[in-house]
């Protein structure tokens, strides 16, 4: 993994491994008497780094109103997205930017604690974190206190219901939640729970106001993301401001071909088709498209590949990942991935085609959280993106490339039976 | 300015174990999909229905799991 930055902001002066206090306070200015008002989060305008881009402040005011004895701050760093892996490039390089974000906030909302989740497969990060933690307990700073929790690493554990259930109860399950906004709960205190990257840049935004913040971005998407780089068979990362051309961001990231098509967002993502390389990275230039930065990730797909043979690999590993507590979900996924799998092979595929497209509109909106209609939105926009592939797929004639290498990274899951929930 | 009321039908997904004895009792109300879990209305019903009102909540009683509510929307209508 490497890094190429552009515009460096949370992954300033990266050094290629997390830095200490001293060179933390060196590169960005001390840590004591840091702090962040309600009105500079609202000015920054932040939104959410987590995928659903949700302002960040308004979380903030929404917690504020509620008469808590107890707050927690949770630093969401789990990263369950096979295809994201930008928290654990930021917890490697600059790890006490997020520390700092989670301090001021939790300062802000009189919070005692602030727990960072990492899953457990992540080791590295998770020293690097206890280092780092360790680090400021030295400096005897007023404010919260810090711990690391590791829950385990399966996709949906990084859902913010799902993780809070984890911290309460040892279950990695999302919660059914039906009124929003719904106050998350440790116990019986609120909890403000954020992505790493949210809070890496509120860190900024304490040390130089929501105005610095707004200079880059768009208006409507301030600041910039940190971008996860699939293509070429590296996988990168890179800090651009959102709204930066797809194609500049995937030129400075050395990917030469022109792609075929765009998988943007992550496995719950969107696909774009490859002719749109100069709209901007930001989900108003995406909307008309269909598509949106999701979690940042940007897998781009070469010209010798199989859209549809893609599909069916990342379906399928969604539907193992399903946490199997709602019927259309478990039931529905499955079902659809063995579309997908006659599809990609172009055997039996007649029905196929129209029976995704059936049961994805059975089957939206009806899981406890978004873990199917991420793989819906996912399905549908491959089947506009790759319409003339999948209708040759479906006609039995696979394309020449569909027993080729694939590009999409697949975690390796053991017998879905053992399954780790806890 | 006059309220109206209406209901509507919602399930909790992680209760509902698909049992399908809701659209046995509210068959205009609810119908299953393919592995037999629950599509309930979308459109909420008016509070004057009162054959609908009783269908569903003998539905909400007859759920095993008691996956179901009724919610009563009241919305402001100048």
């Amino acid at each position: 993994m490497t890094v190429e930055l552009t515009t460096r902001r949370v992954l300033a002066n990266h050094l290629g491994r997390p830095k200490t206090l001293a060179e933390h306070e060196d590169d960005f200015g001390p840590i004591n008497r840091l702090a962040i008002s309600i009105d500079v989060l609202r000015e920054s305008g932040i939104t959410g780094r987590g995928g659903a881009a949700f302002p960040t402040a308004k979380k903030v005011e929404f917690l504020l109103q509620q008469r808590r004895a107890t707050r927690y701050v949770v630093v969401n760093a789990m990263e369950g997205e096979p295809a994201a892996h930008k928290d654990r490039m930021l917890l490697a390089s600059n790890p006490h930017l997020v520390l700092d974000g989670a301090m001021v906030l939790a300062n802000l909302l009189n919070a005692d604690s602030v727990v960072v989740c990492i899953a457990r497969d992540h080791v590295t990060t998770i020293a690097h974190v206890k280092a780092a933690i360790a680090q400021r307990g030295g400096r005897r700073l007023q404010g919260p206190s810090f711990e690391v929790q590791s829950p385990p690493g399966r996709y949906v554990a990084g859902e913010e219901s799902a993780l809070v259930h984890w911290l309460n109860s040892n279950e990695t399950l999302p919660q059914y939640r039906p009124t929003r906004p719904s106050l998350l709960q440790i116990g019986r205190g609120g909890v403000l729970l954020d992505n790493a990257e949210t809070h890496a840049n509120i860190g900024l935004i304490a040390r130089h106001g929501g105005e610095w913040f707004r200079s880059v971005g768009t208006a409507s998407r301030p600041g910039t993301t940190i971008t996860s780089i699939t293509g070429n068979g590296k996988a990168l990362v890179v800090e651009v401001p959102y709204g930066t051309p797809i194609r500049s961001i995937l030129s400075g990231a050395g990917i030469d071909y022109a792609p075929r098509a765009l998988l943007l967002g992550g496995y719950g993502g969107t696909w774009l088709d490859g002719k749109h390389l100069d709209v901007g990275f930001d989900d108003d230039s995406l909307r008309p498209f269909g598509a949106g930065t999701g979690a940042g990730v940007i897998m781009a797909l070469p010209p010798q590949s199989c859209g549809v043979a893609e599909c069916a690999r990342i379906v399928e590993y969604m539907a193992k990942e399903s946490a199997r507590q709602c019927g259309p979900c478990a039931f529905g996924l499955p079902a659809m991935a063995e579309d997908l799998k006659a599809l990609a092979s172009g055997r039996n595929a007649a029905q196929s085609l129209s029976r995704l497209s059936s049961r994805s509109d059975v089957i939206e909106g009806r899981g406890a959280c978004r873990h199917p209609d991420g793989v819906i939105r996912f399905v549908r926009t491959a089947l506009s993106v790759f319409a003339e592939d999948f209708n040759q797929h479906a006609a039995g004639h696979p394309c020449q490339f569909a027993l080729g290498p694939r590009v999409s990274y697949i975690p390796h899951q053991s017998d879905v039976k053992d399954l780790e929930w806890e | 300015m006059r309220r109206t009321v209406t209901f509507r039908i919602v399930v909790d997904p992680i209760r509902c174990d698909g049992f399908g004895h809701c659209a046995e009792l509210a068959p205009e109300l609810v119908t299953l999909d393919e592995w037999g879990y629950p599509i309930v209305q979308a459109e909420p019903f008016p509070q004057s229905d009162h054959e609908l009102h009783r269908s569903a909540q003998l539905a909400v009683r007859g759920c095993p799991r008691q996956a179901l509510t009724l919610q009563k929307i009241i919305a402001a209508q100048s």
